[in-house]
């Protein structure tokens, strides 16, 4: 301490486990300044004041009954998709191909609804769409599984290239099933007969897709936390080397964690397919692979914690595009905002895992 | 009829945002940072250049020297800001590169196509494009010679100065990284940033300083394809997917910005390959398998380069970790 001058101002150390409560209270008045300068932003562009800011937002996601549901179906299907990605994220696998093992769900689903549409009964397509959905959305997990079980390829750039490959799969069968013939695009499939349509839970629109979701994190979390599999999976994500000491073959758990998690996104596609679009575009997924990644990151991985994340995220999602449409705005705005908060709760996480210390003139320390 | 004349000179138009782009990431990823938000970056570092471009044409007279400095000065502000912010959240504040990265991408297509959005809106006009044709007229500009110097000036002489610029630039990041003292620093950095900090290497910077000059070297990328690819002419979502086309760049050449160059007008061939292969009409289908191409080739190129398992051919060791000294 003689030598004051090479002292630095502040530095920074490691915390101990912050209770849960101090860490949520962090993430809160994250979110809480993430919205005050999105609040400053939209005043800024709108001119409008800030209180009436937040109430279009909140309206634009929850203003009217059909507004909610919508709100409520998109929140699920984010919901299922960031599950979806999670056990691949707690082995440490960056999955980021959640966009392409959605899209091969949905091209699943359509295939099975153009094809066999009319030549089984609908009990038995319906059955035969989940089965090539979920099969199809595997497949498209396997492949870079098997590469980095094998020969440790960097899972992440090869998830990447998956996702283009599912596109252009798509939009190659678009043209070939493409009705009418020139259009580009596949109109509703059996709009007619409406065979292959998912069921209507108890004649409510909405209503499957949110089953499905809560029903899929419960699973999830017992999966995660209560399975012997999912221990495995945090002993791998841990340590690989741990891991095989103790006898976990490592190379079986990624495959089988992948095969899950593009199982379950196959799952969400056929949702979006079959459930909620009655048709498949190339832009069906309106990017949500790569939205999970972040949902199911700042829920630190906690199915429970990523309802609230995936609400908090289509709440600003929807509200900005609310406050574009009244304001006569670009609907890109809710990218804006988006990434805002964002950058706000990814930033808030250096608060819980270090602490700052500042420099104090009587050689002493103050810690925050 | 395979027309290579024509094909050639469209190819290294269609390469050349994906060299700046992977040159900038190559810079930064050796120093351990897998930003994966150079998509958005390209995208900010775009609209950043209309934004200048367009105040610029709306004042009046035009100059040769401003048309060229304001929007790329813009250009390299704007994505200078965007790799400022990425190395505070990763570097900083440790946070994890790819949640970073992609809030990112989000954050620079929605800032660009709100932008975009927002002066096609001012201009009023008709179609939801901006066209800037005269400081476009600018960047485009060949040399006198390229028109009268037949095959090869189409071949070699027919592009805008930004395209010679940016091998220029992937050449001069190969000679910085492999034959400077700071190149071996930065190279240190990613392999192992406590060894290097143990050495006296300042890690903060290092990192701080790639990261923002890869940003601004892969804005520049954005900036080529408005002002001189496109002519001018901003349409939101045109850029695509290039900038992820990018990264998957610097995979298939293996960190080296001198084989970018090739790569990258390799893939810009593959690119717009399927408008060359002739399919006929009844099957334009299989115009969307051509467009698979690239991708299907970067993937058995990562399969491969892991396969092989080459010491010198690796990724940086600590590329996507967050480095803090006392965490051992």
């Amino acid at each position: 301490m003689n030598n004051k001058n090479h002292e630095p101002l502040f530095h920074v150390s490691k915390r101990d486990a912050l209770p849960w409560q101090k860490a949520w209270a962090i993430r809160g008045a994250a979110i809480l300044a993430a919205l005050i300068v999105c609040g400053v932003i939209t005043m800024i562009t709108t001119g409008d004041n800030p209180i009436s800011i937040y109430k279009t937002i909140f309206q634009g996601a929850f203003g009217s009954p059909r507004k909610s549901w919508v709100s409520c179906q998109n929140i699920s299907i984010l919901l299922l998709i960031s599950l979806a990605l999670t056990p691949a994220f707690k082995m440490r696998f960056w999955n980021i191909g959640g966009e392409g093992q959605i899209l091969m769900g949905g091209l699943g689903a359509a295939a099975c609804m153009i094809c066999l549409g009319d030549k089984v009964p609908g009990a038995v397509l319906i059955c035969l769409m989940v089965v090539s959905s979920l099969t199809a959305g595997a497949v498209w997990g396997l492949i870079p599984a098997l590469f980095k079980a094998k020969w440790n390829t960097n899972e992440t750039l090869a998830t990447l290239m998956m996702n283009y490959i599912a596109i252009q799969l798509v939009a190659y069968y678009i043209i070939k099933w493409e009705v009418p013939k020139g259009s580009g695009k596949i109109g509703i499939i059996n709009q007619n007969t409406n065979a292959g349509w998912l069921p209507q839970l108890f004649g409510m629109k909405y209503l499957l897709p949110i089953v499905v979701a809560v029903a899929a994190t419960v699973l999830m979390y017992i999966y995660l936390n209560y399975s012997k599999q999912g221990y495995e999976i945090s002993v791998v994500g841990e340590s690989e080397n741990t891991a095989r000491y103790v006898g976990i073959k490592v190379e079986t758990v990624i495959i089988r964690t992948m095969l899950i998690s593009g199982a379950l996104c196959g799952l969400a596609g056929l949702l979006l397919v079959g459930g909620i679009n009655h048709t498949i575009t190339t832009t069906i997924t309106d990017g949500q692979g790569f939205t999970a990644v972040m949902v199911s990151w700042l829920a630190k991985f906690n199915p429970f914690a990523m309802i609230f994340t995936s609400f908090l995220i289509i709440l600003l999602g929807r509200g900005a595009g609310g406050i574009s449409t009244a304001f006569g705005l670009n609907q890109s705005f809710a990218d804006i905002i988006t990434g805002i908060i964002l950058f706000f709760i990814i930033g808030c996480e250096f608060f819980i895992t270090y602490k700052i210390s500042f420099r104090k003139k009587a050689g002493k320390e103050e810690t925050v | 009829m395979f027309d290579i004349v024509s094909f050639i000179p469209r190819a290294v138009s269609q390469g050349i945002p994906l060299l700046y782009g992977s040159t900038g990431e190559i810079l930064t990823e050796k120093t351990g940072n897998l930003n994966l938000g150079i998509p958005g970056v390209m995208y900010v570092g775009a609209i950043s250049g209309v934004i200048g471009s367009f105040f610029y044409e709306q004042s009046g007279n035009i100059n040769g020297f401003l048309a060229i400095a304001i929007p790329m000065l813009c250009s390299l502000v704007g994505s200078f800001l965007m790799g400022l912010l990425y190395c505070f959240l990763t570097v900083s504040l440790r946070a994890n590169q790819n949640v970073t990265g992609l809030a990112m991408t989000t954050f620079g297509i929605g800032f660009g196509n709100f932008f975009g959005g927002s002066l096609i809106k001012l201009t009023n006009s008709d179609v939801p494009s901006i066209a800037l044709s005269k400081t476009s007229a600018y960047f485009s500009k060949t040399l006198p010679i390229a028109g009268s110097t037949g095959v090869f000036g189409k071949l070699f002489l027919s592009y805008g100065f930004l395209a010679y610029l940016a091998i220029i630039i992937a050449l001069l990041a190969s000679y910085v990284l492999n034959h400077t003292r700071i190149g071996l620093h930065l190279r240190s950095v990613g392999e192992s940033p406590s060894t290097a900090d143990a050495a006296g290497i300042n890690v903060t910077l290092y990192k701080y300083g790639a990261t923002c000059i890869g940003c601004m070297i892969a804005g520049l990328g954005g900036l080529y394809y408005v002002m001189d690819y496109a002519s001018g002419v901003w349409s939101n979502d045109a850029f695509g997917d290039r900038g992820w086309l990018a990264i998957a760049l610097v995979i298939f050449t293996i960190w080296r910005p001198t084989t970018s160059i090739f790569a990258s007008i390799l893939f810009g061939g593959l690119y717009i390959l399927y408008l060359f292969i002739p399919s006929g009409i009844d099957h334009m289908e299989m115009k969307e398998l051509y467009k698979m191409i690239p991708y299907i080739v970067t993937l058995v190129v990562l399969v491969i380069t892991s396969m092989r398992n080459k010491r010198e051919n690796q990724p940086p060791a600590s590329l996507g970790l967050p480095y803090f000294r006392e965490e051992r």
